[in-house]
């Protein structure tokens, strides 16, 4: 879909991946706020979204300013619809419980930094500056999931169980964060993108590491679902959608 | 230790007049702890419980830099709980125990978060007129005798005038827009404002505290006083952003330089007071399912400690041999 269209066209399709996985990972974590099992999750959790919110405003401000009409970063997040969102498939996975969460973040964290590392690196300068301001703030949200998955994991039985559980089902979204498609390859070659397959074994050793702390074993045959990126989502994220759009899209031209 | 507890609390209330702190390792009457504990531990409360109305509009604001500000502001608030339940650890009084009488349904909050956020514009009211009545109060509560409490107040009250400010802006925003926004407004105007007078507490004499709350320097001024000041700043800045005070008495005495409002109802004060306004029983049920979710993973964090505690023991004893 993306191989006859202009550079410029490829760039922001690429952008708006990153800032939509950011973004619709921001609104999940908004979900937590004031209702985490302490308070100082709450602080927790709200930082990490703030964090992602900033960095899904700089790559959609990035991607709009590459588009004709240029788009601005509220009319990306607020007037498209699911099939129009590149965000990866594990992002949009429901909070589910707290187990949920934090394996779902540190699936996406132990990822983002690679991804991150690779893309400060980048050819682009602005693509390249982003993610090196973004890569600092990933690395503590990498160090938190970590730590939780390991009390989770090594806490109790009951928690043990929630935190394996968990794993089965992000697990079958990981395919898709190292899947290159035609698009990521232009991308590669383009000196911008990142060899997403390529990180893939460091990615794993890590997991492995912390899985291996916290006495969880990592699925044996996941799912390689991989559409989301392409824009084809599940039922959730049509959901999440409408409450994060409901208001700008009903007042419209109104400004906030 | 000789000394009679009259000499002790005579030295104290000395210190008090002379302007010193009280720090939470020096001697202190019981009622001026307890006193203390009741102000701080409200004063915690207001704080978590008030994340829940913002809370709610986060997943739900129009722009994302909106959300980033409301993020931010929620995160705020809940900074302001964690300082204000440590300094009723430095009393002596562990968290988890003024957190329980919370989810009991005993302990008391700011009543004005007991009524609903309804729309984007009770964001803003929240921000401009909860923090703004918040700062009016506190604002002298960082020369309160309890130097543990009296810093806290410093730290909170440069980030509630942040809230307070982009409240105003938020609110500014939508009287500037579509008619649709001005009336969304107006709507959150006339269901916050008295709520909101209500927030300094009973009139100075049915204000059973206060007095000694007074002359102990935990309290600066009285209810009235602040309430005024309140209104005094406030009225004008509605009238600049075009809005109408809900209240037909409310005029300028010009002599005195001092709105007057009408009549407050203080029949609808003590209903919400007792438990029966709109959001009591949601609010605290909110935070009683959010507490009891959370129990496995406090415990599975608990245990998790204990183990790796336990292996670095054990770490270190076969290091030592
Ligand atoms: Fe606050
Ligand atoms: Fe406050
Ligand atoms: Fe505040």
């Amino acid at each position: 879909m993306t191989t006859h269209r202009t550079p410029g066209a490829q760039l922001s399709e690429y952008l708006l991946r990153l800032g939509d996985s950011t973004l619709i990972l921001a609104q999940q974590l908004c979900g937590w706020c004031g209702h985490a099992p302490t308070l100082e999750e709450d602080v927790a959790l709200s930082n990490v979204a703030l964090d992602l919110l900033g960095q899904s405003r700089l790559w959609l401000d990035y991607a709009g300013s590459q588009m004709t009409p240029r788009q601005s970063e509220d009319q990306l997040a607020y007037q498209r619809d699911a099939e129009q969102f590149r965000n990866v498939l594990l992002v949009e996975q429901p909070n589910g419980n707290f187990a949920d969460t934090q394996v779902r973040q540190f699936l996406f964290d132990s990822w983002h930094c690679l991804l991150l590392r690779e893309l400060s690196r980048s050819s682009d300068a602005q693509v390249s500056a982003i993610a090196s301001k973004a890569r600092k703030e990933v690395a503590y949200h990498l160090q938190r999931s970590s730590e939780w998955v390991v009390r989770l994991g090594d806490g109790t039985a009951r928690s043990h169980a929630y935190a394996q559980q968990a794993l089965a089902h992000c697990a079958d979204h990981v395919h898709e964060l190292f899947a290159m498609d035609g698009l990521d390859q232009a991308m590669l070659h383009a000196g911008i993108g990142a060899d997403l397959a390529a990180l893939k074994p460091e990615w794993f050793s890590y997991v492995q590491q912390v899985l291996a702390a916290a006495r969880l074993s990592y699925p044996q045959n996941p799912l390689n679902l991989d559409a989301g990126k392409r824009g084809q989502h599940g039922e959730h994220l049509v959901g999440l959608l409408m409450e994060m759009q409901y208001l700008a899209r009903s007042n419209p031209g109104a400004q906030w | 230790m000789s000394e009679p507890v009259e000499g002790r609390e005579a030295a104290f209330q000395q210190r008090i007049e002379r302007g010193e702190k009280i720090e939470s390792q020096d001697w202190m009457p019981e009622g001026y702890r307890k006193a203390l504990v009741r102000q701080i531990s409200q004063h915690a409360h207001s704080e978590y419980v008030g994340m829940l109305p913002e809370g709610f509009w986060l997943t739900r604001a129009p722009s994302l830099h909106r959300k980033c500000v409301l993020l931010a502001k929620v995160q705020d608030e809940a900074g302001h709980a964690q300082y204000l339940y440590s300094a009723l650890e430095s009393l002596g009084v562990e968290r988890d125990t003024v957190y329980q009488e919370l989810l009991a349904g005993r302990a008391k909050y700011l009543n004005i978060f007991n009524y609903p956020a309804l729309s984007w514009a009770d964001v803003g009211m929240i921000g401009w007129l909860t923090d703004g009545a918040a700062i009016v109060n506190q604002v002298p509560l960082s020369r309160s005798s309890y130097g543990p409490y009296a810093r806290a107040m410093v730290r909170i009250c440069q980030e509630e005038s942040f809230h307070h400010r982009q409240g105003f802006d938020l609110v500014h925003r939508l009287v500037e827009g579509t008619a649709r926004q001005r009336q969304m407004a107006q709507d959150a105007l006339d269901r916050w404002w008295w709520p909101t007078l209500m927030v300094f507490g009973p009139p100075d004499e049915h204000s059973p505290h206060s007095r000694q709350s007074m002359q102990w320097g935990i309290k600066l001024y009285s209810n009235d006083t602040l309430r005024q000041k309140f209104i005094d700043q406030t009225v004008p800045q509605i009238h600049h952003l075009g809005l109408r005070v809900p209240d037909a008495d409310l005029r300028l005495n010009e002599a005195s330089g001092h709105y007057e409002i009408g009549p407050i109802d203080w029949v609808e004060f003590q209903r919400v007071i007792q438990g029966e306004g709109p959001c009591n029983r949601e609010r605290i049920s909110s935070r009683q399912r959010s507490w009891e979710q959370g129990a496995w993973v406090r415990e599975a964090a608990a245990c998790h400690a204990d183990k790796a505690s336990t292996a670095a023991a054990l770490a270190g004893d076969e290091h030592a041999q």
